[in-house]
């Protein structure tokens, strides 16, 4: 059987005057999709950047590939790992293009190969290479732009995503759209991904595991079907907004 | 002459003025981008820096530019007079507003891109060079628009150092009242501020990357004059002679007609002699004494009773030969530096009356216009009603008392004095316009005003190294008489004829 491609041992991280995560214990198995569900403050962001280096543990050990984070060379480490942001943290100034090929760029792949990777990535996540290419991101509408995140998180094949609530400042319809598709890609591609989001409706269709997190700690962590039964309050109390909402729409 | 004529007839040297400001301005604002942006990115990274290294180019931007000069000009490599204390001085000024900017640029990169760059494996470098500097540059261009609109302006005073640009106008303008080279000097620094802040304006554009592109043709156009710009200074930059220093004379002036005068006197036997001339004319206030002591100026014309009160330090008394010996052996023994023979005329003060009247009432002193006084009304310069050899121990020395005394611009009371509106005045004694307007000089029978004898200060080391020096200041001793002086004065002033003219033809009538 395979190794964990991440995995938290008693991971707590505080800053001078409050704990952010505390006592932290959890897998990532290869392939899975693993949703981080919690409102804002509760940990869950800070959990991700956790798993590329972007922060260090106060105690406790995050290995990737079995590898401490500490023990990896950060610049190698987060090469590995895709990373999706909020209206995707594209870079203004670059084309679509070249904020697609920025890790092949990194890497130092030949031309050649890096624009057919980039043509290839445009049209995995929907968009025309041919008309968007050349263009910069504030010539794309919001939906687009997340596109883009995605396509750049995937351009040099890392066998890990993370997404830190990847298609929360889209609109209703567009969102409901991308998460469906994403899914889909999830699944075809066999990535491991860990998304991060406040929307208990996207957590029920985008993750094989959901983990609930509170005030810096895992509550539970089930499968959408286990965590629906769940008599947790907390769960609860997610699972009653999606039902109002559910009424509304 | 109107100022359209004066343009025509002054185009080549205008030019040459603009010249000079621009590259001045240029060399000085490449310098201050060369330290001033890498000092900004080390601020963003060591944050106890920020606050003291803003502080000092802070204070930099508030001390004067006049002092700052003066402050620089004994300074070893970086001091003395000309165009390097004018560019150290100007990038001192620029620094503030690019490192203030590239700071604020930098900082103000939204974090989601900084972080996201991070995250994608960028080390420190890629994501200063191709993250951060791209995104901050809009704001870094808009400090170094600022800086080069400052320059253009605070470049004027360099004039006043010796580093030549559009000030030299200016300045000569306001010393000679000719409206003409005011407005040159300073319209040419107003369009060269405006165009260079519509330029870098243009540029600045390009880097604003949350608007909507313009189109490419706009880019291109913009681009190409900035770099015609570019290129432009540097070949103009790189095509200025420069005469090597082996036997080299560097002569000075102070700011005012005379002075540049005298000194082109010497400038032009020099080279006549085969000598090598570099002129630094029109230096303010005390330049051109500390250039003289520091070595940067081999010599300068000089009063002696100017050196006797404002350098020596001494109270002013009436004996010339006293003043002249002391003045001698002071600056021998304290700068090193030699005080030729007198050149035989004075600028004090002269007290003058019309021509026509002095003959009526047969006046020749100024004790026989005391009986008058009393019917007379008095015009004064504001420099006489406040020195210390001035008004006030002038009228008690001839015990003096006038109807009325007009404190006025000294240039207007020789105007005023001809056309009747005052009956006295205390005007300069080689003003050139005393011949041409009638007027008369009152002899300072009981020795009232301090000797100011015109003489030329010279670094004894030059007398060495160029021995022809010695001669042409032999030849210049008692050479130039009052009456001459005066004419000599109009012939720039009153004529508005080229001094370099002036003086060539003067010393072939002289047979120099």
């Amino acid at each position: 059987m395979e190794s964990p491609l991440v995995q938290f041992h008693n991971v707590t991280y505080s800053l001078p005057n409050t704990t952010i995560i505390s006592d932290l214990n959890l897998t990532v198995e290869r392939g899975e999709t693993l949703v981080l569900l919690g409102e804002s403050g509760c940990g869950k962001t800070t959990t991700l950047k956790l798993i590329n280096r972007l922060l260090t543990p106060s105690s406790g050990q995050v290995q990737v590939e079995r590898k401490s984070t500490t023990a990896w060379d950060p610049i190698e480490l987060r090469r590995r790992i895709g990373y999706v942001i909020q209206e995707g943290g594209l870079f203004p100034h670059f084309t679509i293009a070249r904020n697609v090929g920025l890790v092949p760029a990194l890497l130092g792949w030949d031309t050649a190969r890096a624009n057919e990777r980039v043509r290839e990535m445009l049209n995995l996540v929907g968009l025309d290479p041919d008309r968007f290419a050349e263009r910069y991101p504030r010539e794309l509408s919001g939906g687009q732009r997340q596109r883009v995140g995605v396509a750049r998180a995937l351009a040099a094949d890392p066998p890990l995503l993370l997404l830190d609530e990847p298609f929360g400042a889209l609109d209703p319809l567009t969102r409901a759209s991308l998460q469906r598709e994403f899914a889909e890609l999830a699944v075809r591609l066999g990535k491991t991904a860990v998304l991060v989001t406040h929307d208990v409706r996207e957590a029920m269709i985008l993750g094989q595991r959901i983990g609930l997190m509170h005030k810096g700690q895992l509550l539970l962590l089930e499968s959408p079907e286990r965590f629906r039964a769940s008599d947790h309050p907390q769960a609860r109390a997610y699972l009653e907004t999606l039902n109002v909402n559910g009424g509304a729409s | 002459m109107s100022f359209w004529q004066f343009l025509q007839a002054n185009w080549s040297e205008l030019l040459l003025l603009v010249r000079q400001h621009i590259v001045l301005v240029f060399v000085s604002i490449l310098i201050a981008v060369i330290i001033g942006v890498p000092t900004g990115i080390i601020l963003t990274r060591y944050r106890v820096l920020r606050s003291p290294v803003l502080g000092v180019a802070n204070v930099m931007q508030t001390i004067p530019s006049l002092a700052l000069f003066g402050f620089l000009i004994p300074l070893p490599f970086i001091g003395g007079i000309g165009t390097r204390t004018a560019l150290v001085a100007l990038v001192l000024y620029s620094l503030l507003p690019i490192i203030r900017n590239t700071v604020t640029g930098i900082l103000n990169v939204d974090p989601n891109v900084r972080e996201a760059a991070v995250a994608m494996g960028m080390t420190s470098g890629q994501v200063l060079r191709q993250v951060e500097l791209p995104l901050a540059m809009g704001v870094i261009v808009t400090g170094i628009r600022v800086a080069t609109v400052i320059a253009v302006g605070v470049t004027t005073i360099a004039a006043a150092v010796g580093a030549g640009g559009l000030g030299v106008y200016i300045f000569r303008g306001l010393r000679q009242y000719d409206n003409n080279l005011l407005l040159a000097g300073a319209l040419s620094a107003a369009l060269l501020a405006l165009a260079a802040d519509f330029l870098l304006g243009v540029v600045e554009r390009q880097f604003s990357f949350e608007t909507k592109p313009k189109s490419a043709l706009v880019r291109k156009l913009a681009l190409a004059v900035a770099v015609v710009l570019v290129i432009g200074s540097v070949v103009f930059w790189l095509g200025r002679s420069t005469p090597s220093s082996k036997s080299r004379i560097a002569v000075g002036s102070k700011d005012f007609t005379e002075s540049a005068l005298l000194a082109e006197i010497v400038a032009q036997m020099l080279e006549e002699r085969g000598v090598s001339v570099e002129r630094r004319f029109e230096l303010g206030g005390n330049l051109p004494h500390e250039a003289l002591v520091a070595g940067t100026l081999d010599l300068y014309p000089e009063y002696t009773g100017t050196s006797f009160t404002a350098i020596l330090q001494h109270a002013p008394i009436t004996d010339p030969r006293a003043v002249y010996d002391q003045v001698k052996q002071e600056y021998a023994d304290r700068f090193k530096v030699a005080v030729s023979q007198p050149l035989g005329f004075e600028n004090t003060f002269a007290i003058l009356v019309r021509g026509e009247e002095a003959r009526r009432l047969n006046l020749k002193t100024i004790s026989n216009a005391a009986t008058e006084a009393p019917r007379w009304r008095a015009g004064f310069g504001q420099d006489f009603m406040s020195r210390a050899d001035g008004y006030p121990g002038f009228s008690k020395t001839y015990g003096l008392k006038f109807a009325e005394v007009r404190e006025m611009d000294l240039s207007l009371t020789y105007i005023a004095l001809s056309s009747r509106q005052v009956d006295l005045i205390a005007g300069n004694s080689t003003e050139g316009r005393i011949p041409t307007l009638d007027l008369f000089q009152l002899a300072d029978d009981r020795r009232y005003f301090p000797p100011y004898e015109a003489v030329y200060l010279v670094r004894q080391d030059s007398l060495t190294r160029v021995p022809a020096l010695q001669e042409v200041l032999g030849k210049l001793a008692n050479a130039i008489s009052t009456d001459e002086m005066r004419r000599l004065n109009y012939e720039i002033d009153g004529q508005k004829r080229d001094p370099k003219e002036v003086v060539k033809e003067w010393l072939k009538g002289k047979g120099f």
